[in-house]
């Protein structure tokens, strides 16, 4: 499974070079709109190694962390609260469907607005886009819990408070850990977006800059790197969530 | 303990009807009596258990347990699911001293029980273990080591063990009645199997479909030791699938 | 106690008693009746006291007034048309290619081993991040924008009808075999209507992402749209026609997704016969 993986991509790099290079022999396309994976590398280490690369990935970073950490927090407390009580669950649930379906980018521009073109509206967008999408998978986890699972602490002594700590929140826990990866890559989804207007740093702007320069290169080594942060960083939550979650494994039974 | 149910009904209320599961039910069960409750699907033995054990409220009538009225689940009252219900996140040793920790007894004391009862049950070797990792059988043991841990006076059974083959079941029944001519709870015990219910019971409640009345009740007059085989036990067994035939007869007109 | 009690979470769970239909109901207009007037009061106030540009938070009457006066000068049809006809287009292309490719992928081994890298490939990129390199490639106009749904909602498409295809019971195809099924026949009559729920959840993720990158690709470089009107009311701080936009927006992707639902119930009635 891993060698085809690693065989699939060599071959994806074969055609993409073949393509490319073979483009330039050829004259077909303006070889500029074709960027060769070398163009690609040279860019890449060219921003590497003046560091604007990392100013840019950092940027584009600090962000998500703080306006996703700020709506991951809110989705948690209010996630659980809904969840546990029928009255908040029922006055919030109309209310997110009719903000849902509205796409949260169309909002971006009143962030804009809001905000200003500094930090906040980027963070805040963030927040806003995250939080909606979380909440409701939050509460849907810890509604999800067995109600044998409860009744069986129950008649074990639990009380009220004990029930929360004991059993719904290690019940829940897989589930809230989900809603956080998808918040996650809904973050990183609509960071781009949001760094194409009114920002000077950032991925997204690296790749804008891209296309107002000309530089094809440019936008296709940032999409890149984003793609290989998105991984990185889900392959880290599930390496975690395996390390947390050890007692799903189906083990061998004896 | 013992538990006292007097004109107990209950009625399940969904998308406006109204199904009536049992209706004016009387039910005595004395101290280390072992009852065991039997009856066609639907005919309310499970709610009546739930009852019993707080789960559900009763629409009519009352429940008492050692004099007092059930007002919820608690740990006077162990329970036993047919679908074991363990807790996934807990190994085999953090589900049998589950009870003791929410009673805040010390370390030393929970290491002590919990020792002792998987000792009981036969699983010592697997405190370690998650409950993913363990056999139905398995994980059933450990759900009778949970709550008998617990040290509740009355033990409720819910077919507990449904779920399982019929090798497995015939040895988790000896191995409840080893059990239970050690610790003499008083256990009511909810079963689809006759044999089951003659095997381990003092005395065999019949009940009727939906909506669950008493029927019959059955005094096992056999030793503590029984023999599945034993002329006398299948007498007992005819008897009862007599009159049980009937009721399951009205379930599938 | 609000929150639900022991009894209550031991008869229902957490979900707590199912409340009558009607008792709910009530609950979710109340629920949206109190939001609104919030929402007016906190408009009005902003209104009569100032404390910053009333644009800033318009109050939803001059929401609705901003869309009802674009309506009348007859401008919001035609973005709104542009919105949707781009939308229409960008995703059926997808969701054919997506399907045609799909069904391919999941019957073919060789067909899977070609595509599937690439788009495992391409997949973690987020789509955004590819929106320049169309605008550089095709240009500004309608090309890109298109293309660009297309792009987008071609990977979610795709992997769901895949995986509707590869979840099928082998034993279904067995049981058609020895009944005397024919590979037209295996594919018309047991493959396609046993991967249609994965197809046509895939189709309503479709939609909703096409009415997401819509939004921006509306934003860079066009002259219509419901997009570019939000964007353009950047310029004069026309917040009230911002927020109405967006609201259009929103009600039109309802009713795109409510439109594959109703396909959905159709389609799959054997799924749920009453």
């Amino acid at each position: 499974m891993r060698r085809t993986r690693i065989l699939a991509l060599l071959g994806v790099l074969a055609v993409w070079a073949a393509v490319s290079y073979g483009n330039r022999a050829l004259g077909v396309m303006m070889p500029a709109l074709l960027p060769t994976p070398g163009d690609v590398g040279t860019v890449f280490a060219a921003t590497a190694r003046d560091g604007t690369l990392w100013r840019h990935v950092v940027t584009s970073l600090g962000r998500i962390a703080v306006g996703f950490g700020a709506a991951a927090v809110a989705a948690l407390a209010l996630g659980l609260l809904a969840a546990m009580c029928v009255p908040v669950r029922l006055m919030l649930e109309p209310i997110i469907e009719f903000v849902r379906p509205i796409p949260p980018l169309a909002f971006l521009p009143m962030f804009l607005v809001w905000f200003g073109l500094g930090e906040a509206s980027k963070v805040a967008f963030i927040g806003y886009t995250t939080f909606f999408p979380m909440f409701v998978a939050v509460a849907a986890a810890v509604l999800r819990v067995d109600v044998t699972l409860l009744r069986a602490a129950a008649s074990l002594g639990a009380g009220h408070l004990d029930l929360i700590r004991r059993v719904i929140v290690p019940a829940a826990l897989p589930g809230i850990i989900v809603a956080l990866r998808l918040g996650f890559a809904l973050a990183l989804f609509v960071i781009v977006g949001a760094e194409f207007m009114g920002a000077d740093a950032g991925l997204g702007h690296l790749i804008m800059e891209g296309r107002t320069f000309f530089l094809p290169a440019q936008i296709v080594m940032g999409a890149l790197v984003l793609g290989l942060l998105g991984s990185v960083v889900n392959a880290l939550l599930l390496a975690a969530e395996r390390r947390l979650f050890r007692w799903r494994e189906a083990g061998a039974t004896s | 303990m013992n538990i006292h149910v007097r004109g107990l009904s209950r009625t399940f209320i969904a998308q406006g009807r109204e199904t009536p599961a049992l209706l004016d039910v009387d039910l005595e069960v004395a101290e280390h009596e072992f009852v065991c409750l039997l009856g066609p699907s639907g005919c309310g033995k499970s709610t009546l258990l739930n009852i019993v054990a707080g789960f559900l409220r009763p629409s009519a009538g009352e429940v008492r347990v050692g004099g007092r009225p059930v007002t919820g689940p608690g740990a006077d009252r162990g329970v036993v699911f047919q679908e074991y219900v363990l807790f996934p996140w807990l190994t085999v040793d953090g589900n049998v001293q589950f009870g003791l920790k929410l009673k805040g007894a010390p370390a030393a004391e929970r290491r002590a029980v919990v020792a002792r009862y998987l000792e009981l049950v036969g699983l010592a070797a697997h405190a370690e273990k998650y409950p993913v990792q363990l056999s139905g059988g398995m994980k059933q043991r450990v759900a009778i080591a949970r709550a008998l841990a617990n040290n509740p006076e009355i033990i409720l059974m819910d077919e507990p063990f449904g779920a399982l083959d019929a090798q497995t079941r015939e040895v988790l029944q000896d191995e409840l009645g080893r059990i239970q001519r050690v610790e003499h709870k008083t256990v009511l015990f909810v079963t689809h199997s006759i044999r089951e219910a003659v095997y381990l019971a003092d005395r065999v409640v019949v009940m009727t479909t939906a909506p669950g009345r008493i029927k019959q009740v059955f005094q096992i007059k056999l030793p503590e030791v029984r023999d599945r085989f034993a002329p006398e036990f299948t007498h007992y067994e005819s008897e009862i699938t007599r009159v049980v035939k009937e009721e399951v007869a009205k379930v599938h007109e | 106690m609000w929150l639900s009690s022991v009894p209550e979470m031991m008869e229902w769970g957490l979900r707590g008693a199912s409340l009558p239909p009607r008792r709910a109901l009530s609950w979710r207009l109340a629920s949206l009746a109190i939001f609104l007037a919030l929402w007016s009061v906190a408009g009005g106030l902003v209104e009569a006291r100032r404390p910053f540009n009333p644009l800033f938070l318009p109050a939803p009457w001059v929401v609705i007034g901003a869309l009802l006066e674009l309506a009348r000068k007859g401008q919001l049809w035609v973005h709104v048309a542009a919105t949707l006809e781009r939308v229409a287009v960008g995703f059926s292309a997808g969701a054919l290619l997506a399907l045609a490719l799909g069904l391919l992928a999941g019957q073919m081994r060789a067909v899977r081993n070609v595509v599937e890298p690439v788009v495992e490939l391409l997949r973690p990129i987020p789509p955004l991040a590819m929106l320049p390199l169309f605008i550089v490639w095709v240009g500004i106009g309608e090309g890109s924008k298109v293309g660009f749904i297309t792009y987008a909602t071609f990977f979610p498409m795709f992997v769901t009808t895949v995986h509707g295809v590869a979840q099928i019971d082998a034993r279904l195809l067995r049981a058609a075999q020895s009944l005397g099924a024919r590979p037209r026949h295996l594919f018309f009559r047991v493959i396609l209507p046993a991967a249609l729920p994965d197809v046509l959840t895939g189709l309503r993720l479709g939609v909703a992402l096409s009415f997401f990158v819509i939004v921006i690709s509306e934003f860079v470089g066009a002259e219509n749209g419901l997009g570019y009107l939000i964007n353009d009311g950047r310029n004069f701080f026309l917040v009230p026609q911002m927020l109405g936009a967006a609201l259009l927006l929103g009600l039109l992707g309802y009713a795109g997704n409510g439109l594959v639902r109703v396909l959905e119930r159709r389609v799959l009635r054997w799924q749920h016969p009453r």
